[in-house]
């Protein structure tokens, strides 16, 4: 579903992204992992169109992502989350989860004025649709709430329920359990299998190794820049290419 | 061609001063990554200083040029501190708001101090105009043209060779490297207020004998200086020194040639056809 | 549900349009309770400027950027009307259209280089843009009438009915006011305003679900000024005389002001900031003298305390509140 075709990006000389390949597959979960600076972001960073690739394309159910903005991208049928948040802490939690769906919303200024009778039913329709995705991220009891005033926990899932809203055909989750404890990993844990089970594909990038090796179908391991292993979760673990760039620094730090 | 010389030199002295005041800009624009609406004022109190000191206390005017330059720097760090940081806001959008609500209230002040009159600053030597190749030229000019340089010098020599002004470079460049190696964040923001507001005084106290004087006379003087800034490329200072030159050049060959009436206007033609055609400027990155 | 709580919720549930209906009412009963002229022509000034303030609001609050240019295409309506009515004898309606939409061409044209800009570039740009527009209207004395203004504009009407004195000025432009209150209201509760208030949010968020933030922000740039191009052309067939200084750089930072008191994108914000602002002068007697504190204090003071502006930021606060009294009554349950 997304080609990823030895793509490289260079920051000033340096890179950040060299010849990196690999696909991920309709209905399938793709983790991507790799230590710190591996080059993680700089990848979502490229596929939601916020970088250019200095090289190689980047091919989303056979188009070329490689050139549009992040909004055509997005209304391709891409969603991501956030690795530091990036919720709308002003508005209520029911009116985050819409924002997911402004590219079904209709897009002219002038009818939104208006606010003709045809709008008013669609409208309807997507706070149906909203509300939908806030009970299944059991947050309906605080739709009218600001999102700022949310509990951290509370405000990971509003951003997957953002996410999810419009039925994207690709997930790109960033870290969706970083700074989370057991209980609410779990929790958004399952969802993700819920996710997985309804159909969705996924790309997670994830430092979580359990939350990566019960949840994917397939992995793919960066490191400086570079694509050193893709697999099951079992090949990686027993992969020595991954066990002593990956495996081996985590340890270092631990 | 002793017109063109004289349109040369009316030139070079006004886009001196423009170059002062995009030096201010671009100094706060650097370390605190906002545009200062402030320095305009910082122009008009220059002025109202010098005006005060020559006039009211009769110093001669070296120690007055000195007396006003220090006085408005004291003015801006003063409204660093409890105007601006007050807010502890890293939002841009509000600090610039904040900017522009400090400088309508440093303007009411200097109003209600000096009044709304125009009123005249004598110049630093009196005014017999000196022949300079066919160009009559008053001696005001060259005394811009002079401290301008020593400004300049002085500035680089701070941001040069300086412990203090280096690390200022450093929080320009990169923010989060310099509170890394530990450089204290509020003693920058107040040192780039007083060089904003020395560098927009030593603009009034040169300006105002040629313009006059009143309470809003900065506000078009800084518009021109922040003109210039934009047509050098914001933030860069060699940028600021050639744009305040290329600009006043500009309007006085313009007024010279073309029209007097849209004298003003032409540095906000230019200005905005800098940011259509090369929003970066001349020298930005 | 017991019929109290029905009707609480049916309250809430139209409480735009209630509150629409409720100020429409009121501003219809006016004129039978207050019938001094001067008052109502202050009033009427509030309508007018708060068709700007709209605008402004929306493009300040959305945009994320600062406009001191607005009273440029406040002033291009209002001259815009009066040249087109007068030197070319166009009747009024038409030429307001007219001028409008030559106003939102302009402010396309403009908007498109400008908005591309990062920082606050943006705020000087407009603000020379205003400088010249001023210095155009006192240099170019054979088109604009120079210093001493432009006068003789028609009055407006409406077959033989003319809008002539302060009640039936109050009709027409609070007409209009609530008109473009209401056409602003739907934008700001329809998917397109989501889109928006995301916008004003978080840039990269926005864009990542959809929202196409170069065209957005255009899009209220010239909503806003077109709305301030409207205003002026009424402002014009009001008075019937305008001069260049209803149009200079400190009528600009005005309406910010009423913007910042009000609030960054909000609408009902904007009555209570036009409102406060336009009535100030008459409510002060020191305030001849004392005007730059006041409007640089309200400025300084509100972002330093409640940066969203006065009463959205307010808004904010109950709105917390609210939440967490109800939170703590259900838990103690």
């Amino acid at each position: 579903m997304l080609q990823i075709d030895k793509v490289s990006k260079h920051f000033g000389g340096l890179p950040a992204l060299s010849q990196v390949s690999f696909e991920v597959t309709e209905g399938q979960v793709t983790a991507l992992i790799g230590p710190n600076g591996a080059g993680k972001s700089t990848l979502i960073n490229c596929i939601t169109g916020i970088l250019e690739p200095g090289a190689g394309r980047i091919a989303f159910r056979r188009q070329e992502l490689t050139g549009l903005k992040p909004h055509q991208i997005s209304r391709l049928g891409i969603a991501r989350t956030f690795q530091n948040l990036k919720i709308f802490p002003r508005l209520s939690v029911l009116d985050n989860v819409l924002t997911g769906l402004t590219g079904k919303g209709g897009g002219s200024l002038l009818m939104a004025m208006l606010r003709l009778p045809y709008l008013r039913h669609r409208e309807r329709q997507l706070k149906l649709l909203a509300l939908n995705a806030l009970d299944r991220f059991a947050l309906t009891d605080k739709a009218d709430w600001p999102a700022g005033i949310l509990a951290y926990g509370d405000k990971k899932r509003l951003e997957l329920a953002r996410a999810c809203v419009s039925e994207p055909y690709l997930l790109l989750l960033d870290e969706p359990v970083a700074g989370l404890n057991a209980e609410e990993t779990a929790d958004i844990a399952e969802q993700l299998r819920i996710l997985r089970s309804a159909g969705h594909t996924m790309l997670l990038v994830e430092h979580d190794m359990e939350l990566v090796m019960t949840i994917a179908d397939q992995v793919v391991v960066l490191d400086s820049g570079r694509c050193i292993a893709t697999g099951t979760p079992d090949d990686i673990r027993r992969n020595p290419l991954v066990l002593e760039a990956y495996l081996g620094s985590m340890e270092a730090t631990a | 061609m002793s017109d063109l010389l004289q349109f040369i030199f009316s030139g070079l002295t006004n886009g001196s001063i423009y170059a002062l005041i995009a030096l201010g800009f671009c100094v706060v624009n650097n370390t605190m990554g906002i545009l200062n609406f402030i320095q305009v004022d910082f122009v008009t109190l220059g002025g109202m200083l010098m005006f005060t000191a020559v006039l009211s206390l009769s110093l001669p005017m070296i120690p007055g040029l000195l007396l006003a330059v220090v006085g408005v720097a004291l003015v801006a760090m003063l409204v660093e501190r409890f105007g601006l940081r007050p807010a502890r806001s890293d939002n841009h959008l509000i600090l610039v708001f904040i900017t522009i609500g400090l400088s309508i209230i440093l303007r009411g002040v200097i109003k209600l101090i000096w009044g709304k009159n125009r009123m005249a600053v004598p110049p630093l030597t009196p005014d017999h105009p000196v022949e300079i190749m066919g160009a009559s030229v008053l001696p005001q000019a060259l005394w811009i043209l002079l401290l301008t340089l020593v400004a300049i010098a002085l500035l680089s020599w701070f941001f040069y060779r300086t412990s203090l002004g280096l690390s200022m470079r450093a929080v320009a460049s990169n923010p989060t490297a310099a509170a890394v190696v530990g450089i204290p964040a509020g003693r920058i923001r107040l040192t780039s207020y007083a060089i904003a507001g020395a560098l927009g005084g030593l603009a009034g106290v040169l300006m105002t004998p040629i313009t006059t004087l009143n309470y809003d006379v900065g506000v078009l003087l800084g518009l021109k200086g922040f003109a210039a800034a934009i047509l050098g490329g914001f933030g860069s200072f060699p940028g600021a020194v050639i744009g305040g030159v290329i600009l006043g050049l500009l309007e006085s060959l313009s007024a010279g040639y073309l029209s007097s009436a849209y004298k003003d206007v032409v540095a906000f033609v230019v200005l905005l056809l800098v940011l259509f055609v090369r929003p970066k400027g001349l020298l930005g990155k | 549900m017991t019929g109290k709580e029905k009707l609480l919720y049916f309250l809430y549930l139209h409480r735009t349009g209630l509150t629409v209906t409720v100020l429409s009412l009121a501003l219809l009963l006016y004129p039978l309770y207050q019938s001094n002229p001067y008052t109502l022509g202050l009033s009427n000034l509030i309508a007018i400027n708060v068709i700007v303030v709209l605008g402004l609001a929306l493009f300040i609050g959305f945009a994320g950027q600062i406009s001191l240019g607005h009273a440029t295409f406040f002033g291009m309506g209002a001259y815009g009307s009066a040249i087109t009515t007068v030197t070319f004898g166009l009747p009024p309606w038409p030429a307001m259209v007219l001028v409008a939409t030559l106003v939102g061409l302009f402010a396309w044209i403009i908007g498109v280089p400008i908005l591309r800009l990062s920082g606050h570039y943006l705020a000087m740009a407009t603000l020379g843009m205003n400088f010249v527009f001023h210095t155009v209207l006192l240099q170019w004395d054979q088109v604009t009438g120079g210093p001493s203004g432009f006068a003789g504009i028609p009055l407006l009407t409406l077959g033989s009915f003319a809008f002539d004195d302060e009640v039936r000025l109050h009709y027409l432009l609070w007409g209009f006011a609530l008109l473009f209150l209401l056409l602003c209201l739907n934008l700001v509760r329809s998917g397109v305003g989501r889109g928006l208030a995301a916008l004003a949010g978080e840039e990269t968020a926005a864009a990542a679900l959809g929202v196409n933030t170069q065209v957005a922000k255009l899009k209220v740039f010239i909503l806003s000024a077109v709305l301030a191009a409207i205003a002026g052309s009424l402002f014009a067939h009001t008075y019937s005389y305008i001069s260049p200084d209803s149009f200079d750089i400190f009528v600009a930072t005005d309406f910010v002001i009423m913007v910042v008191i009000g609030g960054m994108g909000s609408v009902w914000g904007v009555l209570f900031g036009t409102g406060t602002i336009t009535l100030l002068p008459e409510w002060v007697d020191f305030f001849e003298t004392y005007k730059d504190f006041v409007h640089g204090g309200i400025l300084v003071l509100v972002l330093i305390f409640l940066p969203q502006g006065l009463v959205a930021g307010l808004v904010d606060m109950v709105r917390v509140r609210m939440v967490l009294r109800r939170q703590k009554y259900a838990s103690d349950r």
